[in-house]
């Protein structure tokens, strides 16, 4: 029987705790992999995803043919769900995730599937880099102002739907009372600045495919006479108003407040996002900085707050299929996991409006749970995926012969070192025992036994936490 | 009108006669509502309106001043049954103009605190104290609306009612029952630390228990009216038929149609909205008189704010105040409220000022249709509004 010493299991379990938070979830042995560069190394690694060679786009063009040029979002999704489900880059398309819930532009509206992904491409290229510049190139982005109706923005008739969201969504927040560190009139102020800043007009995506969407600055259709926003009086355009929302320290506050719910826990820590808040600030508003100073805090690392994220739809979708590993290559099925996360209510591309989800416990509603553990349970029986018979394999290599505590320790080991709470963890045991003791690895329904318990912990209300 | 106490589980209506359902139908992202119910007569509409002005053959006229949108016509004839309320210039003091803020709004009852405890969560849990069944309320739809959340409260959330359920798609699943056996010992409530939360073990349970009881709701239904495929809002609402007449002590049923977010090339979004949702509700109450159960049903309709006065060219942006609809054989039809004044000093920047508070319309239902208190759930005693035939 192999046995760890507790520094190593300690080990294990916070760059489990790591990639289920920076990425999707890892399976046993790529944990094993990572520990061998060291923590903080693969901190460094996750961070500067450009360091590592490019996603094999090719691969992805030859299966998923309607994903080139994609008509609509619904030919786009399996695209992205495929770099979600396979990426050596993880938090890369993590963050890109996290800029599409906060930015979120829906394909009910722009459904156009080529756009769509120039989006999620534009969150992966600069969603670690500085905000500022996110925000610049979100606001020159052509589906972003169509999405937001800003193409209707003129210069004589502003529409205000761009600067408030901008402000509101995207930026500075309000608070749990509705209320900004802006007014009314900012909104009004940034609407004005920002008319003339619209999406060229392109053919409609029939017979011929998608064309591409271009932004389009038009300086006769600008409103360029002196605006006041934010207490500052200037001839302000676009760029000035996200400059200036930039310098603000609730516009730190909110980035801040989002990246922590986001990787680090349900419930916010208020001092916690203080910091984070003045390494936003001493960074130029560099996310990597902030993620960086996440991820190496003790805070991070403590049990305190270890399993105690609610796993969005994607994080139990694709964290499951990377575990179970059964796609070599794109094929039709892995075109359809992102109709799984929409089952759960996780819509990629089509977030139910500009504030994205409401993430947390409201992901689970007895509709969804029942989503969530058909799926997971369905996906770890697979016995023809490569990830399954590791685990399995993991399992038998423990020992021969396992009591029910470590057999199902051993199964919980196996699944990427998850666990579980003490009570739920003694039930599983119980149903160890409901086959007899110990589990044995030449025993006929060896197999079967370990199948059944991988299939009961992802039923478990533990395994909806990450 | 105040409730009888307590009632032991919620299979029954407290008066002890028949259970009452109430669905509602929440119209996401801001229903124009000056698109909707036409003030066909007032030339400030169309000053205000030059482009997405309602006129001639595009407005069904009511009286000589208000007509329905014409895309609303299965509407027009609820109401010339005699069924349906119109509440006019419905909103809350002091509007928000976020979608989010406002939705919370509209589904907490609380315009001035923010909260994340659900009206019909409450009314759910006042209707099934002990939590005993776990269908009392059902939302047809992906994820769950703030307005059924509730701490304790289990909602069932369907998309499918013929598949729900779990391991149903288990290959070979022979060990169905020992796994079902052991997930619902694991789904017991129980204080702990924590992890899992309270929350999510009430869910499993909630979700393990309903879960059988709703997949058995389709094969139980007999009708014949046929909801067209294409439009989802009919889909959710044959669901909610399917349910009441399955007989499992439902009573609320929630469901949502948009985007109403009609900023731009609203002439056309906003009339395919109303087209399936007026085709949907009409199908419904066909279906509800078939089912027997169309005197013990009020549809509530809402959206989370209407849309500024003055047209942008192609769209409206968002505005405050509204119209809401009470539907039913107890309602007793007809225009509620007045019709806001579009004058520019009775307006509130730019937008309509409310007359009839949204409370009004719940307290309403609470007290004269679903026989409860409405203060404990409303936080706060309000109008009651002469709308129902009791």
């Amino acid at each position: 029987m192999t046995t760890v010493s507790n520094r190593q299991s300690t080990d294990i379990a916070l760059m489990a705790h790591l990639l289920r938070r920076a990425g999707f979830g890892a399976t046993r042995d790529q944990i094993d992999k990572y520990l061998e560069k060291g923590y903080e190394a693969v901190v460094e690694e996750l961070l500067n995803p450009d360091r590592l060679p490019m996603a094999d786009e090719d691969l992805m063009d030859r299966y998923f043919i309607a994903s080139v040029e994609a008509r609509s979002a619904g030919h786009a999704d399996p695209q992205w769900a495929w770099r979600m489900a396979t990426s050596y880059k993880p938090l890369e398309e993590k963050i890109a995730l996290f800029w599409h819930g906060l930015m979120a532009v829906g394909g009910v509206k722009l459904d156009h599937g080529l756009e769509m992904l120039t989006e999620i491409e534009l969150f992966r290229e600069f969603g670690l880099g500085r905000f500022q510049e996110l925000l610049q190139e979100v606001s020159r982005n052509p589906g972003m102002m169509f999405w937001l109706d800003n193409q209707n923005s003129h210069k004589d008739a502003p529409n205000e739907n761009y600067g408030r969201e901008l402000l509101e969504l995207f930026s500075m927040g309000i608070d749990e009372m509705g209320e900004g560190a802006y007014s009314e009139d900012d909104v009004k102020t940034a609407a004005r600045a920002f008319t003339g800043w619209a999406s060229k007009v392109t053919p409609p995506p029939f017979f011929l495919g998608p064309f591409p969407m271009e932004f389009r600055f038009d300086a006769d259709d600008h409103d360029d006479s002196e605006k006041t926003f934010l207490g500052q009086t200037g001839n302000w355009n676009g760029e000035d108003i996200v400059r200036i929302i930039c310098e603000q320290r609730a516009t730190a506050h909110f980035v801040a407040l989002r990246l922590y719910d986001y990787f680090v826990s349900d419930t916010p820590d208020s001092a916690e996002i203080e910091r984070l808040t003045d390494v936003f600030q001493a960074n130029n508003g560099e996310v990597r900085a902030v993620l960086r100073e996440i991820f190496n805090s003790d805070h991070f690392k403590s049990e305190a707050v270890r399993f105690r994220k609610i796993k969005s739809p994607s994080d139990l979708v694709f964290g499951t299929t990377r575990l179970v590993d059964r796609f070599e290559i794109p094929e039709l099925d892995s075109g359809t996991l992102a109709n799984y996360t929409l089952f759960m209510g996780q819509h990629l591309m089509n977030p139910p409006s500009v504030e994205g989800w409401h993430e947390g416990e409201e992901w689970v509603d007895s509709g969804a749970l029942i989503e969530r553990i058909n799926f997971a349970s369905t996906e770890v029986s697979r016995l023809d995926a490569r990830g399954v018979q590791r685990m399995l394999d993991r399992v038998r290599e423990t020992g021969d012969e396992l009591n029910s505590e470590q057999f199902v320790d051993a199964c919980l080991d196996g699944m990427g070192a998850i666990d579980a709470s003490p009570r739920t963890k003694s039930i599983l045991v119980d149903h160890a025992e409901r086959y007899g003791t110990p589990w044995e690895v030449e025993a006929p329904d060896s197999l079967e036994r370990a199948i059944e318990m991988f299939q009961l912990i992802v039923s478990t209300p533990d395994y909806q936490y990450c | 009108m105040a409730s009888n106490g307590s009632t032991s589980n919620g299979t029954n209506g407290s008066n002890g006669s028949k259970r009452k359902n109430l669905v509602v139908v929440q119209l996401s992202g801001g229903n124009d509502y000056l698109n909707t119910m036409v003030p066909y007569q007032d030339g400030l509409y169309y000053d205000y309106r030059p482009n997405m002005g309602l006129k001639g053959d595009d407005v069904i006229p009511i009286d000589d001043r208000i007509g329905f949108n014409s895309h609303m016509a299965p509407f027009k004839r609820l109401y010339d049954k005699g069924m349906m309320a119109v509440m006019m210039g419905i909103g809350y003091p002091e509007p928000n103009r976020s979608h989010f803020r406002s939705m919370d709004i509209w589904h907490t009852a609380e315009p001035s605190v923010s909260s994340s405890e659900g009206w019909l969560g409450k009314v759910t849990k006042a209707l099934d104290p002990e939590g005993t069944n776990p269908v009392t309320a059902v939302n047809f739809g992906r994820g769950l609306p703030r307005a059924l959340a509730y701490p304790g409260v289990s909602v069932a959330s369907v998309g499918a009612l013929d598949s729900y359920g779990l391991y149903t798609g288990l290959a070979g699943a022979g060990n169905r029952d020992a796994l079902l056996d052991t997930v619902s010992r694991i789904y017991q409530p129980m204080s702990a630390d924590g992890f899992p939360s309270q929350r999510i073990l009430e869910t499993g349970r909630g979700a393990l228990d309903g879960a059988d009881l709703l997949r058995e709701a389709p094969g139980k239904y007999k009708g014949t009216i046929e909801y067209p495929e294409d439009n989802p809002i009919a889909q959710s609402l044959k669901g909610v038929a399917q349910v009441t007449s399955a007989n499992l002590g439902t009573k609320i049923y929630y469901t949502a149609h948009g985007p109403f977010d009609t900023h731009t090339n609203e002439l056309i979004n906003h009339a395919l909205l109303w087209d399936q949702v007026s085709e949907a509700v009409e199908l419904f109450w066909a279906d509800m008189e078939e089912q027997g159960e169309a005197d013990d049903t009020v549809m509530w309709i809402f959206s989370e704010f209407g849309r500024r006065v003055a047209d942008n060219g192609t769209g409206t942006d968002h505005g405050s105040g509204g119209c809401a609809f009470l539907i039913g054989p107890s309602v007793k039809g007809g225009l509620y409220g007045e019709y806001p004044d579009l004058s520019p000093d009775a307006q509130l920047e730019g937008d309509i000022q409310y007359n009839t508070d949204y409370r009004d319309g719940y307290a309403t239902i609470l007290e004269s249709f679903m026989d409860l208190d409405s203060e404990p759930i409303l936080n706060s005693k309000f109008s009651q509004l002469d709308l129902l035939a009791v």
